[in-house]
């Protein structure tokens, strides 16, 4: 198979998705029956029911609409049903993902009440859906795949063999003009200076700097122990990883050994230099990582596990790759690459890393990966401080 | 090229790490140095699980701990080489 191409899908503005999702989605909390009711009656629509809308003020607002916009204007998403409580933030909402140029509509539940709203949803999905299924796949160059990676119940072999087979990828693809990124704030704790090393500017640097230093003096303020059963976690210790100093240099495998990030964004927020690696600022809990990778417009996602961790995306397609042979063996339902043979020394990394890049190709494709087929749809927003 | 037992990041790296499932003590294993592509042998003092981490060289308490040749923690009690080496005699320099 040839690398150099995958068939996506082009959207209105330009970007490449990977799949072709009709999403219904809440503006708050409150709304997630009603996106619920319109999903369960409609086939080939998602609902994406979150936690939060209500009350939020200030950065934190912000935060809340750059993650359900962003996710609306996901290229894996072709049309998008908005359902609020109210018409203000739900128009705020549908105004931020139609600047895609992608079909997109409001429904508010106020004056009507949910029943009204999710049939007039009914009607508004099955139009999207029958539009979105006869839009085509097409031949799209690699470089336009955005790719994100984070990492997960890590051990000892997402080290030496899972991180490294992401990163070979990063840097083959990076060379090529692929947009990537990656982030976890806390558990880059001791590599810092390594991860500061690694920004093509010192602007970058710099930014990376402040925000490690933020998220270290919110660890700092709100520690009561040593966060010895939260960082390394249990599933890492069970690992065989022993400190968090030992975790981020494993995990800083994962941007390869040339590829250097070329901005620093906050959460959520959608690269804006063009083509090259990012650094985002997120936390390392995978449920929350993952969502503000999507909701900045990345497609794929790259997911080196140890132990096993078992996430997926509902937007954003999660590969996951494993170097322990054990968790390969007895989880095989939830890895879609087995890079065991590193350990064996019967694979290379660079080998690992073609057969990533493959993997990634395929999934871009169309091939389900595990977490799609077992429905694993973790999405848990970020939130900044408590609503007002 | 044969299995390896155990592996090493970086030629310099205080401890290695068995990629083979139940190491028992006295157990005589062969590492791989990944770095430089050498091969190293040692003894195992102690049972060390698959993915847990074995001493390359004496450590003495206090003594900064080296992997992918970098710290990563410090020992909190001595260890002999071909030692157990995991969160109870080693521990983090940060939090």
């Amino acid at each position: 198979m040839t690398h150099d191409s995958f068939f996506g899908y082009r959207r209105a503005n330009g970007r490449a998705g990977i799949r072709n999702y009709v999403l219904i989605l809440p503006v708050d909390d409150i709304s997630n029956a009603a996106c619920e009711g319109v999903a369960n009656n409609v086939h080939g629509t998602m609902a994406l029911p979150h936690s939060y809308g209500r009350l939020q003020y200030g950065e934190d607002l912000d935060l809340h609409f750059r993650t359900i916009i962003g996710c609306g204007a996901n290229p894996n998403v072709a049309a998008v049903l908005v359902i609020g409580i109210e018409p203000g933030w739900t128009k705020r909402v549908v105004d931020g993902i139609a600047a895609t140029g992608k079909p997109v509509r409001g429904l508010h539940i106020e004056g009507k009440g949910e029943l009204t709203t999710i049939a007039e949803g009914c009607r508004v999905a099955q139009e999207f859906v029958q539009y979105a299924t006869e839009l085509q796949r097409e031949r799209i160059p690699i470089e336009d795949l955005w790719v994100a990676t984070k990492c997960g119940e890590s051990d000892t072999t997402s080290g030496i063999a899972s991180c490294p087979a992401v990163g070979n990828l990063i840097d083959k693809l990076d060379a090529r003009g692929i947009t990537s990124c990656f982030g976890e704030t806390t558990e880059i704790t001791g590599g810092e200076k390594l991860c500061a090393s690694r920004a093509a500017n010192p602007e970058a640097a710099a930014k990376f700097m402040k925000v490690f230093q933020a998220y270290q003096d919110e660890v700092m303020r709100f520690k009561v122990d040593d966060l010895s059963d939260s960082q390394p976690s249990k599933g890492n210790k069970a690992g065989g990883l022993s400190t968090i100093e030992e975790k981020a240099f494993g995990n800083l495998q994962k941007i390869g050994e040339k590829a250097m990030y070329i901005d620093v964004l906050a959460p959520a927020e959608a690269p804006s230099r063009g083509p090259g690696l990012y650094y985002m600022d997120t936390s390392s809990a995978a449920a929350e990582c993952l969502p503000l990778q999507a909701a900045a417009g990345f497609v794929l996602h790259l997911f080196p596990t140890g132990q096993g961790n078992v996430v997926g995306n509902p937007i954003m397609p999660t590969i996951k790759l494993t170097a322990n042979p054990r968790t390969a063996r007895v989880m095989k339902e939830h890895i879609d690459l087995d890079v065991s043979d590193v350990l064996r020394r019967k694979m290379t990394i660079s080998q690992a890393g073609d057969a990533l890049i493959d993997m990634a190709v395929r999934t871009s494709n169309g091939r389900l990966t595990t977490a799609e087929t077992l429905r694993h749809r973790e999405f848990a927003m970020t939130k900044l401080y408590r609503s007002a | 090229m044969e299995e390896p037992g155990f592996i090493v990041h970086h030629k310099g790296d205080s401890l290695g790490v068995v990629v083979v499932e139940d190491v028992k003590a006295g157990q005589k294993l062969r590492g791989w140095i990944m770095d430089t592509n050498e091969t190293i042998e040692l003894t195992a003092a102690a049972d060390i699980p698959l993915g847990h981490k074995v001493a390359l060289v004496p450590l003495g308490k206090g003594d900064t701990v080296l992997k992918y040749g970098n710290d990563v923690g410090r020992a909190v009690e001595d260890i002999g080489v071909g030692g157990y080496v995991h969160f109870h005699n080693i521990k983090s320099k940060r939090w």
